[in-house]
This record gives C-alpha cells, structure tokens and sequence, in this order.
C-alpha cells in the first residue's frame, strides 16, 4: 500500500534527516512507529501523505506518486496531525463543508464516533478544549474511511475513558483494505492492537517487523540476578533487571516495547542483530 | 479482559473463548461473536481475534458456516475438555509427578485426598 524508496529529506540544507530511507507497508495492518523526539517520526508520516516533498527519492501510495497530490491518492488518505487546527464551526457544519473531499465519507458513522468519544454534536469546535477537539478529528478521520489512515500521536491528550474507546474503535475500523499507521509515546496506549513495529532511528526504519515474529525471537524477563544467563539487554529497576534474552526454548513472553526501544536506540547490536537474523529466515 | 504476561494474547483469547463456552454462556450450536466484535470487546488487534478463532476452529472447538458466521461446534464443550486433558497431561503431569516421586508422596494417600476434594466440591454445589 505504501513504497517509500531511498527518501531523502531534511528542513536545513546541510542537515538531511533521511539519507535514503525505505520503506513499505501493506494493508490489513496497525503499524506502530517509535521514534525518539526529533527522529522525524512526523516528518516521514508528512512525506507518505504527501503534505511534505522529498528532496530525492519517491513515496508511492497503491503505486501512485503521492508528491503530485493527486485526488485519487488525497481522497483516499487521512492524516491526523498532531497539532490541530479545528475551524470555527460545529461537527454538523464541518462536515458540511469538507466531508465530500472523502468519497467513501459515512456521515452516521462520524456522528456515532462522536457520540462514543462523548463529544458534543452541537458544539463550536475551535471553542473546545484540546482533548475534545482531537477527539472530533479523531471521530472524522475514521469516518473518512481511507484506505491509509495516519494518526500522529493520537491519544496525547485524551482522558482515560477515551483511551479506552479509541482503542475499540481502532479495532472496529481495521479491515482488510485499510492500513493504519500510528506514532507514539504512548506506548502501553496501544500495545496490544500494534501488530507490526516501526522504529526510526538515524534517520532510517530500523525495525520493521511484526510483533509475533519479536516474540518468536526474543524473550522479555525479570530477574533479581542474571548471572549466567544468554542476556542481550538489561536495565536495572525497582524490582530486579528487566532482561532481553534471545528466544531458543520457543516460549512467549510479552514484548515490554519500552526496553525494546531503549535497547535499540542506545544501539544494541546483539538485539538488533537477533532480531535481523529472524527476517532472512 | 486483563492479559497476562506469560501466554501468547491470542491463546489467552482462545481460552477465554473457550470458558464462556464451557460456561455454557455460549451454547452449542449458538453464534459467535465476530472477529471485528471480539476484537472491540477485547480492546485488541483483530488480527489477532483471527488468529485465535483460526486455532479454535483447528481444534472443531468452533465451526465456520459459510456467510453465516462462526458458531460453537455441536461438541464444542467436549473438543475443549479433550484438548486441555491432553495439555494437562503433556504439561502439567510430568511436574506433579515428579513432586510426588520427590516427595515420596503415596499414591494411596493422593487418593483418599482427592476423593475428599471431591466430596468438598459436591458439598458445596449442594449448599448453594
């Protein structure tokens, strides 16, 4: 669904941020992107949509070249920006004036979202507080019904109950034709509907791999002493050593995509390389 | 639904399917909940719910009617108790066995302490 090929970009001259960056991602799937602050994790979702232009390099959406803005490729992607901007108006009249640029566009759907995330049908958008007002685009841009959907840290800013809902309606709304692309922080908000991994990291995706084959090859452990032990990666916390160690028994364990991150990020070759050698299987 | 950390979320999710079945909250014969539904439920990928319906389906615990939907095996509730009697006995037995051996625990003592087990539970089913 989406081809990035050798991206290269950057907002100085002499400071690209992607030095050929590649990337593809298919349909039917939640992908989760994590990136440390200033990775570029908002500039390559901007790239993929078509809001930003590569330097050199190209970005396909279903084979098309999203840089000429075409409608067929801007009808069919919603990008939920981080920082929003919500016009003057009510959802009614919103959807009023934009709701045609999406086609595929379910009017009573929009108006259930909204209801589910309890945000008032009647109420002028920009005189909201941020929460509400994320969760109104939030309830527009799955009503949209694109087939890539990009949500830029969508649960900053919502209340718990919220949370909860936008869990249940990320879910609903995945189907076979539709992919969704999701960058967070956030990551205990979304861990069990991410099925596939994105890490950024130096300006290249250096994780793109399912959460399923993580398991297969690497284990999540807590220990008090790890003396002994095949660890490839440990932090030490309140309650013992929280431990990556390579999967040879086949058991499962729960990714922690916190120690994950933080293990790729510091640039831990034996985990990045177990977890590589897994790919090429 | 709470997930614990040490079982793959989607066997977690099949046997979650399977005490609502032996349970009797979903009957024999009874539709389903849908993959989409399970997976709003759950607050989970419906990937996932897929997947677990794939392998209750590959264990005739569930049957699929074309169009229809997936509903619960007319022996759904014995399908389920042959396959965790058989994961009991690959898993779990071989441990307990071993405890007793090292023990040195009777097999004679093992059975008057369960029959009193039983006797407890039939107590207790007649008291509510």
């Amino acid at each position: 669904m989406i081809q990035i090929k050798d991206l290269q970009f950057g907002y100085q001259k002499n400071k690209p941020l992607f030095k050929g960056l590649h990337l593809n991602l298919t349909k039917g799937h939640i992908y989760g992107l994590l990136g440390k602050n200033g990775a570029g994790k908002s500039t390559l979702l901007k790239n993929m949509a078509g809001l930003a232009y590569p330097q050199h390099g190209k970005c396909y959406f279903k084979g098309i070249n999203v840089s000429g803005r075409p409608v067929a490729v801007l009808e069919d992607i919603y990008f939920l920006a981080e920082e929003l901007f919500v016009p003057n108006l009510t959802p009614a009249q919103f959807v009023a004036n934009t709701a045609y640029f999406y086609p595929r566009f379910n009017k009573a759907d929009f108006y259930r979202y909204l209801s589910i995330l309890d945000v008032d049908i009647d109420a002028i958008m920009d005189k909201q507080s941020f929460g509400q007002q994320k969760k109104a685009m939030i309830a527009f841009g799955l009503a949209a019904n694109t087939g890539l959907l990009i949500m830029d840290e969508p649960t900053n800013g919502l209340d718990i109950p919220s949370k909860v809902q936008f869990r249940k309606l990320i879910a609903s709304v995945l189907t076979e034709d539709r992919c969704i692309v999701i960058s967070t922080h956030q990551v205990r908000d979304l861990d069990s509907l991410i099925d596939t991994l994105l890490i950024l990291h130096n300006g290249e995706i250096i994780i793109n791999q399912s959460i399923d084959e993580v398991q297969e090859k690497i284990l999540f452990e807590s220990y008090h002493d790890t003396q002994g032990l095949p660890v490839l990666y440990e932090e030490t916390g309140p309650r013992g050593k929280n431990v990556i160690l390579k999967n040879e028994s086949g058991e499962y364990s729960k990714v922690d995509l916190e120690l994950l991150f933080n293990a790729i990020i510091i640039g831990n070759q034996s985990v990045l390389q177990t977890l590589k050698a897994s790919a090429h299987e | 639904m709470e997930f614990k950390d040490k079982d793959a979320i989607y066997l977690q999710i099949a046997a979650y399917v399977s005490e609502n079945i032996l349970l009797g909250k979903w009957l024999p014969e009874e539709k389903i909940p849908s993959t989409r539904d399970l997976a709003v439920d759950l607050e989970v990928n419906p990937n996932t719910v897929i997947r677990s319906y794939e392998f209750l389906q590959s264990q005739e615990v569930i049957v699929n009617r074309r169009g229809l939907g997936l509903f619960v095996a007319t022996d759904g509730p014995e399908k389920i108790k042959a396959y965790r009697k058989e994961r009991f006995i690959q898993q779990q037995l071989p441990e307990f066995f071993r405890n007793l051996y090292l023990l040195d625990i009777d097999i004679k003592d093992l059975q008057e302490m369960y029959n009193s087990y039983i006797r407890n539970i039939d107590q207790t089913a007649k008291n509510k």
